[in-house]
């Protein structure tokens, strides 16, 4: 398995994620085997293979139409694959908890609940009695200092806002694991760097195990703790790059020399796809 | 000049309308015996309305139109959504819906007349006909049209399949429901008021026209034309006003 064996950058002080030996210190938390996924003739992935780490953020980048929304769409259960397993601490999908947010928060909110309805929406389906799913969403609240009204119907907050409660509706059921699909490419540039904030707050504040696919390579460098490059299709890991810069990250971040580097690689590392292709 | 505040604009038309009547009526333009004067008409239409024939003939022509509307909803809305839950079970019924929803109902009183006798039960049954298939256009089409994404976020979520209907579905279809009942109650009043100008109806406002004309009581018969007009601007702002309640989210 060639390709299973991560590539990893030399020199910045990596342990490979995905041998299993080097990496004994924390068991991977998901792990990928010989996922194939075709979409009539085009072969999206072929005997793929990934191990995504516990506890931390992936950023998944790479070329348009390489898979990189199919990779979490797989992983999260709305696309069946073709082939392969995928495990979650040795469990299948059905058997854990995960939040998934998608890019267009206004098809993916119900427009005909109130905020806090909508986040209590997935407790509700468990059928978690009212007083408990208020204080469930309370909890949530008070965790990430959010100061929105959430008594408001979605169509009554700014784009931020609604992809803010999209996010609250996937973590109020305590996910193991975080989807995010593009999540602020539809926000202007203001509101983006905004809830790249938000975001960032959240995961510290959480630890939640977070997958985020992204279409900004800044985005993606900035939030990760591991930027997955993929490279066309089908699909392979064309680089699995490690960013250690502590949190919180802020605008200073973005010109500390190590980002610079590691974003300079992400991109050449890109355009080496994009030009494949 | 001040300029007229926008929610007064619509008067302008009344207003223009009237006093155009008015004129014609001034200089000849029509036989008087045609053509009665505003004030002639608005007067049989108010002596009509209370208590007269008229406001008899009014409430009756509201009765059939609403139980024709509620028997088409209340048929036509669930089918709608078994149907439109499944687009190749639509598909495959799309053309008879599309086919009689294309054939103008009042050819088929002869049918009903036939199956129901001459009674209110004929008017009625049309009428419900007629509006159902436009209402369960609408519902199927609303189910089916209902935002994919909305449906991936409730099953990731982990709803279940009936969760998924009854929950996300049925509300995604809410708005073109809504213009469903909105058409189907328009319709189904049209058809009312042809079924009560057929021989055998005793009342209702399409036998109060027919019969003002017959007797060439051309004051009562515009007050029973403007009467039904009412009703018609009047259900279809109901539902519009109900539309905006239940569906605040609408259009946004």
């Amino acid at each position: 398995m060639a390709d299973g064996v991560l590539l990893m950058r030399k020199g910045m002080g990596d342990a490979p994620l995905g041998g299993p030996p080097a990496a004994a210190a924390v068991a991977p938390h998901v792990t990928i085997r010989g996922l194939t996924k075709r979409f009539g003739k085009l072969s999206i992935y072929d005997r793929f293979d990934l191990d995504i780490p516990r506890g931390k953020l992936v950023s998944v980048f790479g070329p348009n139409g390489c898979g990189k929304s199919t990779l979490i769409n797989i992983i999260a259960g709305l696309i069946p694959p073709d082939a392969g397993e995928i495990l979650f601490d040795s469990k299948p999908l059905r058997a854990i908890k995960f939040g998934y947010v998608f890019q267009n928060y206004r098809e993916a909110l119900f427009p005909w609940l109130r905020s806090v309805d909508n986040i209590e929406y997935p407790l509700k389906l468990t059928k978690l009695p009212k007083a408990e799913r208020r204080a469930r969403v309370e909890k949530l609240v008070a965790h990430l200092g959010v100061k929105i009204d959430l008594n408001r119907y979605p169509y009554e907050m700014s784009g931020g806002q609604q992809q803010l409660i999209s996010i609250m509706r996937a973590l109020v059921v305590e996910p193991e694991i975080l989807f995010l699909d593009e999540p602020f490419s539809a926000l202007d540039y203001e509101m983006t760097l905004f809830m790249r904030e938000q975001l960032q707050r959240i995961f510290i504040e959480t630890g939640t195990t977070t997958v985020l696919v992204s279409h900004d390579l800044e985005e993606a460098v900035y939030l990760a703790d591991h930027i997955l490059l993929l490279s066309r299709g089908p699909a392979q890991i064309a680089d699995y790059v490690r960013f250690d810069a502590h949190r919180p990250r802020t605008d200073a971040t973005l010109s500390e020399k190590d980002f610079v580097t590691i974003k300079a690689h992400c991109l050449e590392v890109f355009q080496r796809e994009v030009r494949k292709g | 000049m001040k300029r007229i505040p926008d929610p007064f604009l619509p008067v302008l038309g009344v207003i223009g309308l009237v006093a155009l009547w008015y004129f014609a009526v001034w200089i000849q333009i029509v036989d008087p015996v045609l053509l009665p004067s505003p004030t002639d008409t608005f007067r049989a239409m108010y002596k009509g309305m209370a208590g007269g024939a008229l406001g008899f003939d009014f409430w009756m022509t509201v009765e059939r139109t609403i139980l024709a509307t509620l028997i088409a909803a209340a048929i036509a809305i669930p089918l709608g959504i078994f149907l439109g839950a499944s687009e190749r079970l639509y598909r495959s019924v799309e053309f008879v819906i599309d086919f009689f929803r294309s054939t103008p109902a009042s050819a088929m009183f002869p049918l009903f007349l036939v199956l129901f006798g001459v009674g209110n039960e004929t008017k009625i049954s049309v009428a419900a006909f007629g509006a159902a298939l436009v209402i369960l256009f609408n519902v199927a089409y609303g189910v089916m049209n209902a935002r994919k994404t909305r449906l991936l976020a409730a099953k990731v979520m982990g709803a279940s399949r009936l969760q998924v209907l009854t929950g996300v579905m049925l509300l995604e279809s809410l708005p073109q429901t809504f213009i469903g009942l909105r058409n189907g109650v328009s319709l189904a009043l049209v058809i009312v008021v042809v079924a009560e100008m057929f021989i055998g109806s005793t009342d209702g406002l399409g036998h109060r026209v027919f019969e003002a004309q017959q007797l060439f009581n051309m004051a009562d018969m515009y007050a029973a034309i403007f009467a039904a007009g009412a009703l018609g601007y009047g259900l279809n702002l109901l539902f519009l006003v109900g539309e905006r309640y239940f569906v605040h989210w609408s259009g946004k």
